[in-house]
């Protein structure tokens, strides 16, 4: 029997960019505390990207999937850019076919491509500033 | 061919388990035993992530909808045409699914979530069958090997 695991999960900020990396079976209030915690954590840091790696979840069912895009919409409303990296073929094929609806969000194969992906997210969200400016 | 449910014999010298319901901690083992059980009869890591998230589902259905939020889960090894599975019941003791059909179907839902809990799980399982009165319902699934 695991513990709880969510009190350990570290935040890792390189940079401007905060990592973390989900691990094993989380119960659903675990899902949320993580939620609040990295919320929190981009806020108090001015994070300008969030890396979310799911790869070492054993499972991903609809609740889990939910927070997930809830979490990456408040991400952006904090003003950064999240992406979500690491989805197995098993979790990926198994979304599919429960129907969570996921193509809203920014997803790469693994951290290093995220991290490119996150990079160029803020790249166009920059120039959509000065478009606006202008 | 598809090994229907109604064929299946309960494998010798299988495992069975018994999983108590009631708290949000018993998702996790809920998860644990549905593994567990697919590691047994040899699924692939694709089938056993669909039967535990399916199980994943119909265990937060119970804590949801469920008096009082409990119920069980029992699992069994079955086999039918040279085929071996895994058998899960999920049973609570009511008020019973008052639509069976409409609880079916994507998106419909009675407690504001994406309502995929049970049509999800019905599609990612080869059988499922629903026994609902307002003394409790029995959902039972079966995820085949291949």
């Amino acid at each position: 029997m695991s513990a709880p695991m969510d009190e350990t999960v570290p935040i890792m900020r390189i940079g401007d960019t905060l990592l973390i990396a989900l691990q094993g079976d989380l119960d659903d209030s675990a899902v949320v505390r993580i939620e609040d915690r990295l919320a929190q954590e981009v806020a108090r840091v001015s994070a300008r990207g969030v890396l979310i790696d799911v790869s070492g979840l054993t499972v991903v069912d609809s609740f889990i999937a939910r927070v997930l895009a809830r979490v990456v919409s408040m991400i952006r409303l904090l003003g950064a850019q999240a992406a979500v990296v690491g989805i197995s073929p098993a979790v990926a094929i198994t979304l599919v076919e429960l129907g969570v609806p996921m193509g809203h969000l920014d997803t790469a194969l693994n951290a290093e491509q995220g991290m490119a992906m996150l990079r160029r997210l803020r790249r166009d969200a920059v120039r959509d500033d000065d478009r606006q400016i202008e | 061919m598809i090994a229907k449910l109604s064929d299946a014999t309960l494998s010798a010298g299988s495992v069975a388990v018994t999983v108590a319901i009631a708290t949000e901690a018993d998702l996790i083992r809920v998860r644990q035993a549905l593994r567990a059980a697919a590691e047994r009869v040899g699924l692939g890591l694709v089938d056993s992530t669909k039967l535990v998230t399916a199980g994943s589902e119909l265990t937060r259905n119970i804590l949801t909808y469920a008096v009082g939020g409990t119920g069980t889960l029992h699992v069994d090894e079955v086999r039918a045409q040279e085929r071996s599975g895994v058998r899960a019941v999920f049973r609570d003791r009511g008020p019973g699914i008052q639509d069976v059909s409409a609880a079916l179907t994507d998106g419909y839902s009675t407690s504001g979530s994406m309502g995929l809990g049970l049509p999800g799980s019905k599609r990612l399982v080869e059988d499922m069958t629903i026994e609902t009165s307002a003394a409790g319902t029995t959902i039972t699934v079966v995820k085949w090997g291949r």
